[in-house]
């Protein structure tokens, strides 16, 4: 299956990356390869079995409503490349919220 | 329908869904155990690797908002689903440290509901399609040039109501919002207050030719308001606007819009062209739910009195108008049995309703005590426990009386008429 240039430039867009005309060549036969692999996996009948979504066969794993430690604002923001005032900083996006 | 009735010749209906969203008011978040109380807080000193999105983190289900949906879900007449599961929606968004949200959406907690709603003649039913859970975003300030970003309300419990699209008027839509708003408290499950961001309201529009069965293939969606009031106006614009496109032959798109209050009119906020594209898929680190009957059958039968159905009896048991019912006015409660009841119960008038009052209040007369003999044997019990009152009373302190009243009230638990034991409190004093 052919994953065409447009549709590489979607999922990149999507995951808001930035991608040269070039790559998007590279990525298009890559990703295309990678949707071979699947399509070779799709030729297994499953017909017979449950699709699987959590291997860790484990059901109605909740906790209880109490409150735990969180971690200081000086940790929490530890990582951030850019802060102000105890937020985090990003470029500005003017979407709305 | 009245609407494009002055308009050329056609007539259009409009097609309304609303969507809504609550935070829930659990202690802890939805997949971690940081304290869910955001607000005005200072900012990211609710958080941890789990509603941070470092790598490796994994989330822990909040048992409470679980059942707060589901609470929901039967309130609102749906079907709890045997098996439920969580997926990732996918978009970036700087909000969403993740990279997805985890919310539902092949297999929801709650489905096919319905509501009772009073439009401008008749009670109509609204379907609902689901009530779900998921997890609340950071809050985004902007600030110049540059976003500022708080996670404390990052993963934060949030239900999502969706309704097919079955509204017909902005009445209806004020009625729904109004009782959802009132459901959510009833059930302590949420504060629902609008201007806090705890219920938020959306509208998808559109209109369509009068009796044509088919719904529209476009739908714009109104977003981002923040009161009862701005939403019914904004779908009223909103349907007025979208008819006199059509009546001119103009094509309408996908689309979200705003309101502008100060311009009272809606405005483009994204279009067609940047319509998302959540790639949804079960979350793999949360394992699937498998709700149990008898557990659903405990929490149905854990349901306080709906406000509908309390409405209801008030009107059949105690002859109360159908309006002064429903929105607690006029019902010849004197303003001193208000104050009895603020002072009584210490209430937080910020944020009690006055509707929780008055019903409050009525519920306390049903049980009202008429009987003389028995009025009287507490009042007398009520002198003999305090002589002290008693005896300042007959020493000419006329406030005196006021604590016998009060241990009267207390010895009936208030189903006694105060302004009658002060009757009888008198006459027995003399």
């Amino acid at each position: 299956m052919k994953l065409t240039k447009d549709q590489v430039k979607h999922v990149a867009k999507l995951a808001n990356l930035p991608v040269t005309e070039e790559e998007e060549e590279k990525y298009s036969e890559q990703l295309s390869k990678i949707l071979d692999y699947i399509d070779q996996l799709n030729q297994v009948d499953t017909s017979d079995v449950e699709p699987t979504f959590n291997v860790s066969g484990q059901t109605n794993v909740q906790s209880e409503d109490k409150l735990g430690v969180c971690l200081p604002q000086d940790d929490a923001l530890s990582n951030a490349p850019k802060k102000e005032n105890g937020f985090f900083v990003t470029k500005g996006v003017f979407d709305n919220e | 329908m009245a609407y494009g009735e002055t308009q050329a010749m056609t007539k259009y209906e409009p097609v309304i869904g609303l969507e809504v969203h609550v935070e829930l008011n659990t202690k802890s978040k939805m997949f971690c155990r940081c304290s869910a109380d955001y607000f005005g807080k200072e900012p990211n000193t609710h958080t941890c690797p789990v509603c941070l999105g470092l790598p490796g983190a994994l989330p822990y289900t909040n048992q409470q908002a679980i059942d707060d949906c589901i609470k929901i879900g039967l309130a609102l007449n749906c079907k709890i689903s045997e098996k439920s599961l969580f997926e990732r929606k996918n978009y970036f968004y700087p909000d969403l440290p993740k990279g997805y949200q985890i919310s539902q959406y092949r297999w929801p907690l709650t489905v096919n509901g319905w509501i009772e709603v009073e439009g401008r003649e008749e009670i109509r039913r609204i379907r609902i399609n689901r009530a779900h859970q998921e997890e609340d975003t950071g809050k985004l300030t902007h600030h110049g040039g540059s976003t500022l970003i708080d996670f404390n309300r990052s993963g934060v419990p949030l239900v999502e109501i969706v309704t097919e699209p079955d509204f017909e008027s902005v009445e209806e839509i004020r009625d729904y919002s109004k009782k959802l708003q009132q459901l959510f408290r009833y059930l302590g499950v949420s504060n629902a207050d609008m201007e806090r961001g705890d219920m938020r309201l959306e509208a998808n529009v559109s209109v369509k030719r009068e009796g044509e069965s088919e719904l529209p293939k476009y739908r714009v969606e109104l977003k981002n308001i923040n009161s009862f009031r701005f939403m019914v106006a904004a779908v009223d614009y909103e349907i007025k606007r979208q008819i006199e496109a059509l009546e001119i032959g103009e094509r309408l798109s996908q689309e979200t819009r705003g309101w502008d209050e100060d311009k009272k009119c809606t405005y483009l906020q994204r279009s067609k062209e940047e319509a998302h594209d959540y790639r949804y898929f079960p979350e793999p680190d949360l394992p699937p739910f498998f709700l149990d009957p008898k557990k659903i059958k405990e929490i149905k039968n854990s349901l306080p009195e709906l406000p509908w159905n309390r409405a209801k009896r008030y009107q059949t048991k105690l002859g109360i108008k159908k309006n002064d019912a429903q929105h607690g006015r006029k019902h010849k409660i004197i303003p001193q049995e208000i104050a009895n009841y603020l002072i009584n119960k210490k209430s937080d008038i910020n944020t009690l309703l006055p509707t929780q009052i008055i019903e409050e209040i009525l519920d306390k007369r049903v049980g009202v005590i008429e009987n003389e003999e028995e009025l009287e044997k507490m009042a007398k019990e009520a002198m003999t426990e305090n002589p002290t009152a008693v005896d300042d009373f007959v020493k000419g302190k006329q406030q005196a009386i006021q604590v016998l009243i009060g241990a009267v009230m207390r010895r009936t638990q208030g189903k006694a008429d105060a302004k009658r034991a002060r009757e009888i409190l008198e006459k027995l004093l003399k």
